[in-house]
């Protein structure tokens, strides 16, 4: 089997976006009957390889073939027809439509010229009992759960006659019981002879149902090979790209070395068991004000929503207390007048006001403080940006330059001067030196450490496993939304780290079973679907406008966390 | 390679971000140099009035309008909330003019919080909550005035309408107020810098603590109060409470203000004096149009490309 001809292969593929090189020179074969596992960090170059596997880029470089012949996808619609199927976690069928229009869209059976509803939800009906699959084909497919809808879209795709299927992240909106549907409709795909593309997090999930897999870091390929061959903590090391026992490079970092701050007293803040955000399920976080806590995992952990669910930008179940008083769930004003300010990781989105200035950015969450009576204070807020432009080095023509002209790494630091600019007591700062160049990077290591040591309580969420044992003073590891580990003080090694990252579950650990998985009541927002051709390019601008950053275009669809985050925020 | 790439689109960036920002003055001067060149009659004092007069209303709607399209919206109740004070001024006339004046703006305050809240609370968007009002507005200020037109005999209030102050006209001089104070707004206070990030990035604002919601509902409320007043104008210079006639489509010549004023749909970017250019320009444009004796119908089709230019300078093509 491992022999056989590839169905798909990539050959020295490249991708750029802007000169940055999101795929550089990546070689890649799927083989009919396999289920292959692609695995990376956050702009990896998952979402851009996925991408141009299914027609929505075009490469720039390198040689697509599809069962040994050169092919060039210049549409969606060319990969489909040459059998590759796609599975998004969020792009859409049509949920006002029945299940077996959705089935059969765009290839509706006819009778004179009339789609032949009869025929339709027949065959409908057989294809989804064949899978074990019992649903009314007639319902909207909206008025389904999340899972039931997932196993259309794969019904679909197994009725097109696939030769491919890709699924990007099929899991991580379902419950472990529709979780086990899914895998078993995956077998009968696998026994069929169809090559199967899975993109997950999950490690368990890899182990359980993948026979290889390809591990892409910073748009290279790492390795490719048999998954049984590698354990655990070899995946993951291979996905950081630090190898165990590795000893830690000196100066990769600018956080003060060695000396460990031995912040005593009364934690500032704590948070306790949070749950009920997107993927937090059972968190518990406390920081002593001048203690940096970092907090670990793998992408899809929690991590980012954990501290969303502090701010109350995500709602949560669970406690947040800031020296003693609670804070209101939902409520970032609140939390932001106890103390508690957030760097957020996507910077475009979530960040910076684009057209506005660098002093109306750094001022933003402080105006009320640099006003009086709601007249802005000019004055005041010179003083205010002059500092901080100072302090941070913020490289602009002058405060009235428009952040979006500046470089990734200053508009970070202008986003650092909003916050610290608020006066806050407890800092989260969600990949603070992410897509930022190394200098920017060192810079803002340094001041971390400086804010901590100014008594600061910091939350320090990084996939650099090495940002963490140099920056933190105590790590929590999460897994799947469950605090799965805390180092502390000399604990805090790149080594422990990759282990607890890495750690099989307990075996007690089962989530618990959600009953009446197959057809979850609730109005699912998240969709699942075989993409369509507008659907795939309604998903492109969000990467073609990744100005030059891998991470912001890997973000596209690798990493729902923003995308979900923004709408539970802005609701 | 890249480097030429890269001047040649930012080149064609500044040429569109030029005619967005200034399009509208220079339209406005080339119309007038050429009604000077052409159009009999055209430099008198006579005829300046009548063009600002007819302008005004409708920048004192488009002032509101361009907040609410600053937050990314749009307020399509407007022309009903005009024909609301239409109504409402003529009934409330015997209590005196100040008090007919202040119903009808506190109507439309009141209207305007609820565009608001049916946006900020309910998520609403903002095209489809305050086409409610459009239709159900006007019909309730057809059945409060009974479907009739009702005539204002109340001195204090035709005075609004055509009277002079230090020989402006009174319509023109509340219009250049309002003008002066929004732009002060939207420069100088919290509200107005909110404003304009919350249209922006709004997830942004929320993240960073900011009462997007207040704003939002501020923001319609300005605007329904500022299209009571138009209607209290309009009002005060027809001489007569026309519900069924008063601000019709002038959601539509609000937003066209806007939008040729170079007000991005997009929100983030509130321009308050292209706002009052762009409708000069409109107004301007009829009246040349008019002026030189062809029909209004020729007018609107010259006002529909003036749109399609305007809207295809603005758009968001800034590499955020």
């Amino acid at each position: 089997m491992q022999q056989q001809e590839p169905v798909l292969e990539l050959v020295d593929g490249v991708k750029q976006f802007l000169g940055t090189r999101a795929l550089d020179g990546v070689s890649f074969a799927l083989r009919p009957g396999e289920i292959h596992a692609l695995v990376g960090e956050n702009g990896a170059g998952k979402s851009t390889l996925i991408k141009v596997l299914t027609g929505v880029h075009r490469l720039d470089g390198g040689d697509l073939r599809v069962r040994g012949e050169s092919a060039s996808f210049g549409r969606p619609i060319d990969a489909q027809r040459a059998g590759i199927s796609t599975i998004y976690q969020e792009v859409n069928l049509v949920p006002l439509r029945s299940v077996a229009a959705n089935v059969f869209l765009g290839r509706q059976p006819r009778r004179y010229g009339i789609v032949d509803r009869r025929r339709m939800y027949e065959e409908t009906r057989e294809l989804m009992a064949g899978y074990g699959i019992d649903v009314d084909v007639r319902r909207p497919l909206g008025t389904l759960g999340v899972g039931a809808q997932q196993m259309v879209a794969l019904a679909r795709a197994a009725s097109v006659r696939a030769d491919v299927v890709i699924m990007d992240e099929p899991t991580s909106s379902l419950e472990p019981r529709e979780v086990e549907t899914l895998f078993s409709v995956i077998d009968r795909l696998h026994a069929d002879g169809v090559a199967i593309l899975f993109v997950s997090h999950r490690l368990d999930e890899l182990y359980r149902i993948c026979d290889r897999v390809t591990v892409l870091r910073d748009g290279k390929l790492v390795h490719s090979g048999a998954l049984a061959d590698l354990s655990r903590l070899e995946l993951v090391s291979l996905m950081l790209g630090r190898s165990v026992g590795e000893v830690r490079a000196h100066g990769a970092t600018r956080f003060a070395e060695g000396e460990r701050r031995h912040a005593d007293g009364e934690p500032i803040l704590r948070a306790e068991h949070l749950g009920g955000a997107p993927r937090v399920r059972d968190v518990s976080v406390t920081i002593r004000p001048g203690e940096v806590v970092g907090l670990a995992g793998l992408l899809g952990s929690g991590r980012s929503e954990t501290a969303r669910a502090i701010l109350g930008a995500l709602p949560r179940r669970g406690e947040v207390t800031v020296s003693g008083r609670p804070l209101p769930s939902g409520n970032v004003a609140a939390a932001m007048r106890a103390g508690v300010s957030m760097l957020a990781e996507d910077r475009k989105t979530d960040g910076i006001v684009p057209h506005l200035s660098v002093r109306e950015n750094i001022v933003l969450a402080a105006l009320p403080q640099l006003s009086r009576h709601g007249v802005v204070s000019k004055a005041r807020q010179d003083r205010v940006v002059a500092t901080f432009m100072k302090r941070l080095r913020i490289k602009a023509s002058g405060p009235e330059q428009k952040v979006a002209e500046l470089s990734g790494g200053n508009q970070q630091k202008v986003l650092l001067a909003r916050w610290l600019a608020a006066k806050p007591r407890v800092l989260l700062l969600d990949e603070p030196t992410r897509g930022i160049d190394i200098g920017a990077k060192a810079e803002v290591q340094t001041l971390v450490d400086e804010l901590a040591a100014d008594g600061l309580a910091v939350l320090l969420i990084s996939s650099e496993t090495e940002e963490l044992v140099a920056g933190a003073d105590r790590v929590i590891v999460l897994r799947d939304g469950v605090t799965e580990a805390e180092l502390q003080g000399a604990e805090v090694t790149a080594d422990a780290l990759l282990r607890a990252i890495a750690a099989e579950p307990p075996e007690d650990a089962e989530p618990p079973e959600t009953p009446e998985s197959g057809e979850a009541p609730e109005a699912a927002v998240t969709e699942t679907a075989v993409t369509e051709t507008g659907a795939a390019e309604a998903r492109e601008p969000a990467a073609a406008e990744a100005a030059g950053s891998r991470e912001v275009a890997d973000s596209g669809n690798a990493d729902v966390d923003p995308a979900t985050a923004r709408t539970e925020a802005s609701r | 390679m890249t480097a030429t790439l890269t001047r040649s689109t930012a080149d064609r960036a500044q040429i569109g971000e030029w005619a967005q920002r200034y399009g509208v003055y220079a339209a406005v001067v080339v119309l007038l140099l050429f009604n000077i060149a052409f159009t009999a009659n055209f430099l008198s004092v006579a005829n300046f009035r009548t063009q600002l007069v007819q302008a005004a209303p409708v920048v004192i709607v488009a002032l509101g309008m361009a907040l609410v399209i600053g937050t990314e919206g749009v307020d399509l109740s407007v022309g009903s909330i005009m024909a609301l004070s239409a109504a409402l001024v003529p009934l409330y006339l015997g209590y005196g003019a100040a008090v007919a004046v202040i119903v009808a703006l506190v109507v439309g305050l009141l209207a305007g919080t609820f565009n608001g809240l049916l946006v900020a609370r309910l998520g609403i968007q903002p095209i489809v909550a305050t086409l409610a009002l459009l239709v159900g507005g006007r019909g309730l200020a057809l059945l409060i005035a009974g479907g009739q037109l009702v005539d204002v005999r109340d001195p204090a209030l035709l005075f609004l309408g055509d009277g002079d102050v230090a020989g402006i006209p009174v319509v023109v001089l509340i219009a250049a107020v309002l003008a002066v104070l929004t732009g002060l707004v939207v420069a100088g206070t919290t509200f107005g810098r909110r404003l304009v990030a919350v249209g922006d990035n709004r997830v942004a604002c929320i993240l960073a603590g900011l009462p997007v919601r207040r704003v939002l509902v501020g923001v319609y409320a300005i605007s329904g109060t500022l299209a009571a007043l138009a209607g209290v104008l309009a009002t005060a210079r027809l001489g007569a409470g026309d519900p069924a006639n008063t601000g019709l489509l002038f959601e539509l010549s609000a937003i066209t203000a806007v939008v040729v004023g170079g007000t991005p749909l997009s929100g983030g970017q509130v321009r308050i004096l292209g706002t009052v250019a762009g409708a000069l320009l409109m107004q301007l444009l009829r009246a040349t149009l008019i002026k030189n004796n062809l029909p209004d119908s020729v007018a609107q089709m010259v006002q529909a490309v003036i749109i399609i230019v305007a809207v295809y300078a603005a758009r968001d093509r800034s590499s955020r």
